[in-house]
């Protein structure tokens, strides 16, 4: 790489955090890991960044697949209203 | 069989009984439309969609998995569906790498270096076993709520089962190029709205 390419490189967080989001969830090439070591050696921002973003992916997956996690409740009458038109739809399925 | 309520689980095999649905599943459900929308209002018409839809298809209720199961599967079409509908119009769009209008650049133009107001600050979420309390995990939901339709859709629709790309994409009428951008600026934003919000 010359010189003023990796120049490029070292000041391009906007590249380098979108090369995080990308290999956290899939897989990025060769030159884009070479790319993405050569920036993270030299960026402490983009370092925290990257480890806050996995992180972040973290929580997420809890979110969505941890049954655990505090149960909403619907209100009382929309769960009414909800019982009567499944049971009015009972009805009219039997008849 | 629905009109048999009292009649209990024999031989492995599950009944159906939609005069006990709102009361076994109704909390459940809503709680995984509203984790999956972030909207109140929208989870609520998904959960009473669910039921009536199920009700059509009771004929086709396999006895092999629970009432539960099926339901949420019923469900979970319903949020994709939700999805897709929040990401029409996407497709014709092309989103470019860069902040668009009316958004927050985090970036420096040209330079692509953080802007000094949105440098990442360390704030304990980058530790290797951060907090990952209930208090942080409500300011992700709220968070969440503030994202456009169309990313929250994308994002969530990545995060939900690990579903492939190439589907999210054709499912979305996304392109990858578009996949990509969204998850950027998503995190970005994501990141920017916790750290604001935790102190």
């Amino acid at each position: 790489m010359e010189m003023d390419e990796i120049t490029k490189i070292a000041y391009n967080c906007r590249k380098a955090t979108f090369l995080i989001e990308k290999q956290q969830l899939s897989s990025i090439t060769m030159r884009e890991k070479l790319e993405l070591k050569i920036h993270l050696a030299g960026c402490v921002v983009c370092r925290i960044f990257m480890q806050q973003s996995a992180n972040i992916n973290k929580m997420v997956h809890n979110l969505l697949h941890d049954d655990t996690h505090t149960e909403m409740k619907l209100n009382d009458e929309f769960k009414k209203e909800m019982k009567d038109k499944i049971e009015q739809q009972l009805n009219n399925n039997k008849n | 069989m629905l009109n048999n309520p009292q009649q209990t689980q024999s031989g492995g095999e599950y009944l159906i009984d939609p005069h006990q649905w709102v009361d076994k599943y109704a909390d459940y459900l809503y709680t995984y439309a509203f984790t999956r929308t972030n909207n109140e209002d929208k989870a609520r018409d998904l959960v009473q969609e669910t039921f009536l839809a199920a009700l059509e298809k009771v004929d086709g209720f396999e006895s092999r998995s629970s009432e539960k199961t099926w339901l949420t599967a019923i469900l979970k079409n319903k949020v994709i569906d939700n999805y897709r509908k929040a990401s029409s119009g996407l497709a014709k769009k092309t989103v470019s790498l860069d902040a668009g209008a009316g958004q927050t650049d985090f970036f420096v133009p040209d330079y692509n270096n953080w802007r000094p107001e949105h440098v990442p600050k360390a704030f304990g979420l980058e530790d290797d076993c951060p907090m990952l309390n209930k208090e942080l995990n409500s300011i992700l939901q709220r968070c969440l709520q503030k994202l456009p339709s169309q990313w929250l859709a994308v994002f969530t629709m990545k995060h939900m089962d690990d579903a492939k790309t190439e589907e999210i994409c054709s499912e979305l009428k996304v392109t990858t190029a578009n996949f990509w951008v969204i998850i950027h600026r998503t995190k970005l934003n994501l990141r920017a709205c916790l750290q604001r919000n935790w102190n």
